[in-house]
């Protein structure tokens, strides 16, 4: 029988990585405070200790540099998972993931790939400094060849980590700060990955479609908790991976309700929103009772600790727009 | 002042081809000398051909080695099958050396993603051509830790231009090799131009070599006009990373005798008589008239060599003009491992667009 533990996603995370790099020899592990000090928020806590210095490397403090060696290591077949601190500090990193990792394969068209990770938090909500709560995912989405996975509970996390390691391409995964220490859930060490560009779906519903990923997901579920106190029956779609974004699940939740709310901790203009709500009227005009509606961040800079809470979507904001969902009105 | 710090500055013969010093071992070996003498030759003449096929539609914008023959023919020359070369744009001279096929380049250059696929087993873990500046040396750092984390006796090789060395990725690379001590050699051409910027205001250093320094790495200056001196110093560079003994910053001192690319037109920044008084120190003349004291070369094997690389240059030429179009879904085939499911529509559109544009009017 397998192990039961209970753990927090950086946790769960953490476990990921061990399992990995046990697994195959060629998962090596990079980035700042990375080695002894087990990262900032411990998600590589005893790798160095078990898998030596040649695996879990220290580097120095440079994004750049980070993001473009992890390159030069996966086109020799390596699978290296770097970790960029915050999200507010992978623009360093950006022409290498834009100009090349996202592109190796297709440039030399095969003869080289980019089995890379690049593990970063994702989102405000934790009353962080500056450029500690960045939500700016749609960057990444928008870039051909990249992968953009965002997990938003332990488990999701364990699996999709592993899925992302073993994946033969680059993928970007952006681990919800907020859900970092705040959820605990039973997660077996069984080594099995997730499904990549699959859509999960956590809660089934007739009326109405809320879709969402990472730390929005709690507000998200919460919101579909309180309408359904009040006879309205929510689906409720964990995207998880924004690119490629899993369509099919998306347009038949919404084929099924004819109306969809989408959440999101991102600005709103041009964000992963904008993207579905596109889709789901190209695919899905004559579907839809009433208009796709968004709640989102703004389209101001994210404030800093004190403000930011009424920056990031909240409960009672999902729950007026499946209001004005359900009612018709824009 | 420690900017005082004394770079070594290594040359065997002057522009006439004059040994200064006594030369080392390995130029005993006829066979070398002319192997290098030949390779530059058709570096040159196949540079020609591809400035040619541009001015006539045939490839799009190129970026010549005129001038600059000895530094890749030296570097290809010095490197095993097994090491890695990570270039940078102005590399015809390396890449032919690696084994890269000349229809390949012309692919490349031609706008054809195939152009970077190629088969040649000498170069089968090689780069691509790196565009974005001083990029591929965060690349070059990875693929020597690479080979660190699995202890093989490998080298990774480098190259960028004088520009580069301005950029933060070049920097943060020598400073991770220097702090890794990778098995890796960065190789500077420095040919005075960056596009039309000149080196003196690219950096206050003395020399560009002496940006090692402060990455705790040897940095070392070399005539980039002396195949003999490049090959020296460049050999010794790789056997020392092969060795375990980490990496090391060559700047290879030479002139860009063309245009940046076949887009630029150089006479807009730089004075005839810069150029003029800079032909007379290019590498190729320089080694023949040595190749002609020690006996070894005459005009008639000159022109037997011209003829031939003619030949072969337009036999590639010809193969290169053979390849059918590209299939427009390779767009979508090499985008991931796998194609996911929802870009299928996509792809479909591009083969269906592609299908009425027919093909592009190269060759």
């Amino acid at each position: 029988m397998a192990e039961q533990t209970t753990l927090c996603m950086v946790e769960a995370i953490n476990l990921a990585l061990h399992r990995a790099m046990a697994d195959d020899p060629d998962v090596v592990v990079l980035g700042e405070d990375v080695g002894p000090n087990g990262g900032v928020f411990r998600a590589t806590v005893g790798l160095h200790e078990r898998f030596g210095f040649r695996r879990v490397m220290d580097t120095p403090l440079a994004e750049t540099l980070i993001t473009g060696i992890t390159v030069g290591m996966a086109a020799q077949g390596l699978k290296p998972v770097a970790e960029i601190q915050f999200m507010g500090f992978i623009y360093a990193g950006m022409e290498h993931l834009i100009s090349h990792a996202s592109r190796l394969r297709s440039r030399t068209r095969g003869r080289l790939s980019c089995p890379m990770v690049l593990r970063t938090p994702h989102g405000g909500g934790i009353h962080a400094p500056e450029h500690h709560g960045e939500s700016t995912e749609a960057m990444l989405a928008h870039v051909p060849g990249l992968r953009v996975v965002v997990p938003s509970s332990p488990r999701r996390a364990y699996g999709l980590l592993l899925a992302a390691i073993a994946d033969p391409d680059p993928v970007i995964f952006l681990e919800p700060s907020r859900l970092y220490r705040s959820v605990r859930q039973v997660v077996e060490d069984d080594g099995q990955a997730l499904p990549l560009d699959t859509c999960f779906t956590l809660r089934e519903g007739r009326d109405l479609s809320l879709v969402s990923w990472g730390a929005a997901l709690k507000e998200t579920l919460e919101a579909a908790g309180r309408l359904a106190e009040q006879g309205i029956d929510c689906e409720v779609i964990d995207v998880a991976t924004l690119k490629p974004l899993d369509t099919a699940t998306i347009l038949a939740s919404v084929s099924k309700t004819g109306r969809c709310v989408i959440v999101h901790e991102a600005a709103r203009s041009y964000g992963p929103g904008a993207e579905i709500a596109a889709l789901l009227q190209e695919q899905l005009f004559h579907a839809l009772h009433t208009p796709v509606q968004r709640v989102t961040g703004f389209d101001c800079v994210i404030p800093y600790a004190r403000q930011e809470m009424a920056y990031l979507p909240d409960v009672e904001s999902i729950c007026q727009a499946a209001y004005r969902t359900m009612q018709g009105e824009p | 002042m420690p900017l005082s710090v004394r770079i070594p500055f290594t040359r065997y013969l002057d522009d006439h081809g004059q040994p200064l010093d006594e030369l080392p071992g390995w130029v005993d070996d006829p066979e070398l000398l002319l192997e290098l003498y030949r390779q530059m030759n058709l570096v040159r003449v196949f540079d020609q051909k591809c400035i040619a096929l541009q001015r006539t539609g045939q490839i799009g914008t190129y970026a010549s080695t005129l001038g600059q023959e000895a530094i890749g023919t030296a570097l290809g020359r010095a490197m095993t099958a097994e090491d890695v070369l990570i270039p940078y744009y102005r590399d015809t001279a390396v890449q032919l050396q690696r084994g890269v096929a000349m229809q390949d380049i012309l692919l490349y250059w031609g706008g054809d993603e195939r152009g970077s696929a190629w088969s040649a087993s000498t170069a089968a873990e090689d780069f691509p051509i790196c565009v974005p500046i001083a990029t591929q040396a965060c690349h070059a750092c990875g693929v020597a830790s690479a080979f660190r984390i699995r202890q093989q006796p490998r080298v990774a090789v480098t190259t960028c231009g004088d520009g580069a060395t301005s950029k933060g990725d070049f920097l943060e690379s020598l400073n991770l090799a220097g702090v890794w001590q990778l098995p890796l050699v960065f190789v500077v051409n420095n040919n005075q131009w960056a596009i039309s910027v000149p080196r003196s205001l690219q950096s206050a250093a003395p020399t560009l070599a002496h940006k090692a320094l402060a990455a705790g790495i040897p940095g070392e200056q070399v005539d980039g006009n002396d195949v003999l001196a490049v090959y020296d110093c460049i050999s010794a560079a790789i056997e020392r990373a092969r060795s375990g003994k980490g990496p090391t910053l060559v700047e290879c001192v030479t002139y860009r005798l063309g245009d940046h690319t076949t887009s630029d037109d150089a006479s807009r920044y730089r004075s005839a008589d810069e150029l003029s008084e800079a032909w007379k120190h290019e590498p190729i003349g320089r080694l023949q008239r040595f190749l002609h004291q020690q006996g070894l070369w005459d005009e008639r094997r000159e022109q037997d060599l011209q003829q031939q690389l003619t030949e072969r240059i337009n036999a590639a030429v010809e193969q290169f003009r053979a390849v059918p179009e590209a299939d427009a879904a390779a767009a979508f085939d090499h985008l991931y491992a796998q194609l996911p499911e929802c870009y299928r529509d996509q792809r479909d559109e591009l083969v269906a667009r592609a299908a009425t544009l027919g093909g592009t009017d190269h060759g």
